[in-house]
């Protein structure tokens, strides 16, 4: 996608002893984007916004196709680089976190090999990785298919193993970018209750969505984008009950439930 | 836990990994043995009539019998021969252009020549020899009536030695040919062999050194139109390359090479290689 | 039509005798042909990835010089490891000339531009799958490269097919660099060159027909290989 923009210094890289936990001890940083703007070939994207993303939250990202969602998500997780404003996390340190995009990549080897392969970049010593890949791949209930060649999984396989590939870095902070935009209900049911057990073991969940159940199953809290822009950040149940804009009333009673 | 490695990604590495091995080994293998025998081979630049004659296959087996030293020859025209000795890549050079080898003398590539042996240059053409070349006499006569006729003469144009004699005869015969030069006389700066692929596929009427001429197998219908005339005398001259100039030049083989193909057992070797029993070769070498 | 059947007849007479002097070109073409493809290979194809996915000054004309070296002739090739390998010239001191060797860095620096140019284009489209996954991942670009060329490898199983298949049918460079010496340096095409300059038509292109089946062969084999180790059709 964004084939012009280098390799990024990878400042998310999780400190390799951190990843070897099971789950992350104390919450993570807070996320903090103040008057963040991104615009590419002159067009605007993401414009001037500031928001606060703290504690283990669910946060679920609404907005209507072209609102900016990806490209916030992308922002945050240091993918894309914001062309005004800043981002930052408080405290400063590196955070270890993932990213599952909506069109699963695996990579062209054995399930067991995806995610042992990113233990390896993540600095996890090679005595440990199977092991560790193993325990994710179980998690997510593809531990069978550890010795499968990955590109023969079908489309909810591969997005489980993309969540084991993320689950298995112990994440403190998970971005999940419609994970189940092309799924059927059962692969999105799976998806749904992997990603409940990774915010239960102690990881932030920001993720988007177009699927307003989804939203409503999953959110703790709801940032609502249009045009670029953060129209509202809400507890979920006040989004729901008495949505606080025009933009965020009408796309309620647009989109079905 | 089971043993998931033992899957197809292992069976896939395996056969990834012998294929490299067997690569890599058929890649190495044949050099080792060819580092050996360096020290007791020498590079004879030579032309391709040789070559092509079969000389060098009948020659060098006996050679290599009696001293164990491998010649290799390069073939290619006389000029690019004496080039290869210029740049120090030939220790020795067989060629048949005496005014170029005496040029390479002068500028001390060598310090002696010695004659070898020598057969002739023939006239080919057409069967029906529609220049009527055949009742010339001479061979200068031939050439002025193939240029009167302006019919098809295919030329080397390598520099080679058969070139370079073509060249000689034409201005005996009294004709400058970079002006009498038409679409009939066709300059295709190719070896021998390939001079008589191209004269046999357009009836076209050549230079040829006898040699080739027996051994070539694409006549078609091309004939001897023109031999025995004393100007179509074809030298071949022997030197090693100046080990003074060229420090690397394998003085002591090159010249064991020499002295063998001169001596008695040599030049009865040239004069007994015969293709359907035709002698190609006459020995001349100075007793 | 006679000559081509006598041709054939004769490859297939070679081909059931093995005859030896056959054995010692055809081993030659393919230890100096493969030699070449697997030093191109190595030189070229971690290259070709590292200009598919870094961005750097002077990319574009590199991809352009690379994409245009694809045709460069053979015989020039051969003009240019001769000058260097000549005693005269820069390497002569190594004696590399008129050897098997010489014949293989020819043929690998023939070869070369074409696994660069192939596999940068490989490499590319798979890259744009894999990009973000990795960058998100942390994966630096020295460890993209090697990641995309082992996820790209039935694609260079191609890529080195058509180095192969250029470096084994080239005739231009051996001939310049290798002598085409009896015994030594004679390969298949420089053989079929000099079996036509010798008016041997049948046995000559007998010789090319043996040099067809070996290219068949070759490539059926990669085929095979292609096809046990991909999951999936394509």
């Amino acid at each position: 996608m964004e084939r012009d923009v280098s390799l990024p210094a990878a400042s998310h890289r999780p400190a390799p002893e951190a990843a070897q936990a099971a789950a992350p001890l104390s919450p993570p940083p807070a996320l903090v984007l103040e008057r963040l703007g991104y615009a590419r070939a002159g067009q605007v994207i993401i414009d001037d916004v500031s928001v606060v993303l703290n504690g283990t939250a669910r946060t679920l990202i609404l907005g209507p196709n072209g609102a900016g969602k990806s490209v916030l998500m992308r922002l945050c997780h240091g993918l894309l680089v914001p062309t005004s404003g800043s981002l930052r996390w408080e405290p400063a340190r590196p955070v270890r976190q993932a990213m599952v995009f909506q069109r699963p990549v695996v990579l062209r080897r054995s399930v067991l090999a995806n995610v042992t392969y990113a233990l390896h970049l993540a600095g996890v010593p090679r005595r440990r990785r199977r092991a560790q890949a193993f325990d994710a791949l179980e998690r997510v209930g593809l531990a069978g298919l550890a010795s499968r060649a990955a590109d023969l999984l079908s489309g909810g396989e591969r997005q489980r193993l993309a969540l084991a590939r993320a689950w298995a870095l112990a994440p403190e902070v998970l971005f999940l970018d419609e994970p189940t935009a092309n799924l059927d209900p059962a692969s999105t049911a799976a998806v749904e209750r992997i990603a409940m057990a990774i915010h239960a073991a102690g990881t932030r969940i920001v993720m988007s969505t177009h699927n307003l159940g989804q939203a409503r199953r999953l959110a703790g809290d709801i940032v609502f984008i249009d045009q670029g822009r953060v129209i509202e950040h809400v507890p979920a149940p006040r989004f729901f009950a008495a949505p606080g804009s025009m933009n965020a009333r009408r796309y309620l009673e647009a989109e079905l439930p | 836990m089971s043993a998931p490695m033992q899957g197809p990604v292992m069976r896939h590495l395996a056969v990834a990994v012998v294929t490299v091995v067997a690569v890599v080994a058929a890649a190495v293998a044949p050099f080792a043995p060819a580092a050996q025998a360096q020290s007791r081979s020498i590079v004879l630049a030579s032309t391709t009539s040789t070559e092509q004659s079969g000389l060098f296959a009948h020659l060098l087996p006996r050679f290599r019998a009696s001293t164990g030293i491998d010649v290799r020859v390069v073939a290619v025209g006389t000029g690019q021969a004496l080039d290869l000795g210029r740049r120090g890549d030939a220790d020795v050079v067989l060629v048949h252009d005496r005014p170029a080898e005496d040029r390479f003398l002068a500028e001390g590539h060598a310090t002696r020549r010695l004659d070898v042996m020598y057969n002739d240059f023939i006239l080919v053409g057409p069967s029906a020899d529609p220049a009527r070349t055949s009742s010339a006499g001479t061979v200068m006569e031939a050439f002025r009536r193939i240029r009167q006729a302006e019919h098809a003469f295919v030329s080397r144009g390598d520099r080679s030695g058969t070139h370079a004699a073509e060249l000689r005869l034409w201005e005996l015969a009294g004709i400058d040919i970079q002006q009498a030069r038409g679409a009939w006389y066709r300059d295709t700066g190719t070896g021998m062999g390939p001079a008589l692929n191209i004269a046999a596929a357009m009836d076209a009427y050549l230079l040829a050194d006898r040699g080739t001429w027996i051994a070539f197998r694409n006549r078609q219908g091309l004939r001897i139109v023109l031999e025995g005339d004393a100007r179509l005398k074809n030298r071949y001259g022997i030197m090693r390359v100046n080990p003074a100039r060229h420090p690397h030049v394998k003085a002591l083989e090159a010249q064991q090479f020499i002295d063998w193909l001169c001596s008695d057992a040599g030049q009865r070797v040239i004069a007994d290689y015969r293709i359907e029993g035709e002698q190609l070769f006459f020995p001349e070498a100075a007793r | 039509m006679n000559d081509i059947g006598l041709a054939l007849r004769q490859a297939l007479s070679m081909l059931v005798t093995l005859d030896p002097s056959l054995v010692g070109v055809v081993l030659l073409s393919l230890q100096v042909s493969l030699g070449a493809v697997l030093i191109a290979a190595i030189a070229g194809a971690p290259l070709g990835a590292v200009l598919a996915i870094c961005h750097f000054p002077g990319r574009r004309p590199l991809v352009v010089i690379f994409n245009a070296l694809m045709g460069l002739p053979p015989v020039m090739v051969g003009l240019f490891v001769y000058v260097l390998l000549s005693r005269a010239g820069p390497l002569g001191p190594l004696g590399l000339l008129f050897t098997p060797r010489a014949m293989v860095i020819a043929q690998a620096l023939l070869v070369w531009p074409i696994v660069v140019a192939l596999s940068r284009q490989a490499v590319e489209d798979l890259w744009i799958e894999y990009a973000e996954a990795l960058r998100s991942l942390g994966a630096r670009w020295w460890h993209a490269v090697p990641t995309l060329l082992w996820d790209a490898r039935h694609a260079l199983i191609t890529v080195l097919l058509a180095g192969f298949g250029r470096a084994i049918a080239e005739v231009g460079a051996v001939m310049i660099v290798g002598g085409n010496i009896d015994g030594v340096t004679r390969v298949m095409t420089t053989s079929i060159a000099l079996e036509t300059s010798k008016g041997n038509l049948a046995f000559a292109m007998a010789l090319g027909f043996v040099l067809l089946a070996l290219v068949v062969l070759l490539n059926a084999l990669a085929f095979t290989i292609r096809q046990r180790t991909m999951p999936h059709g394509t």
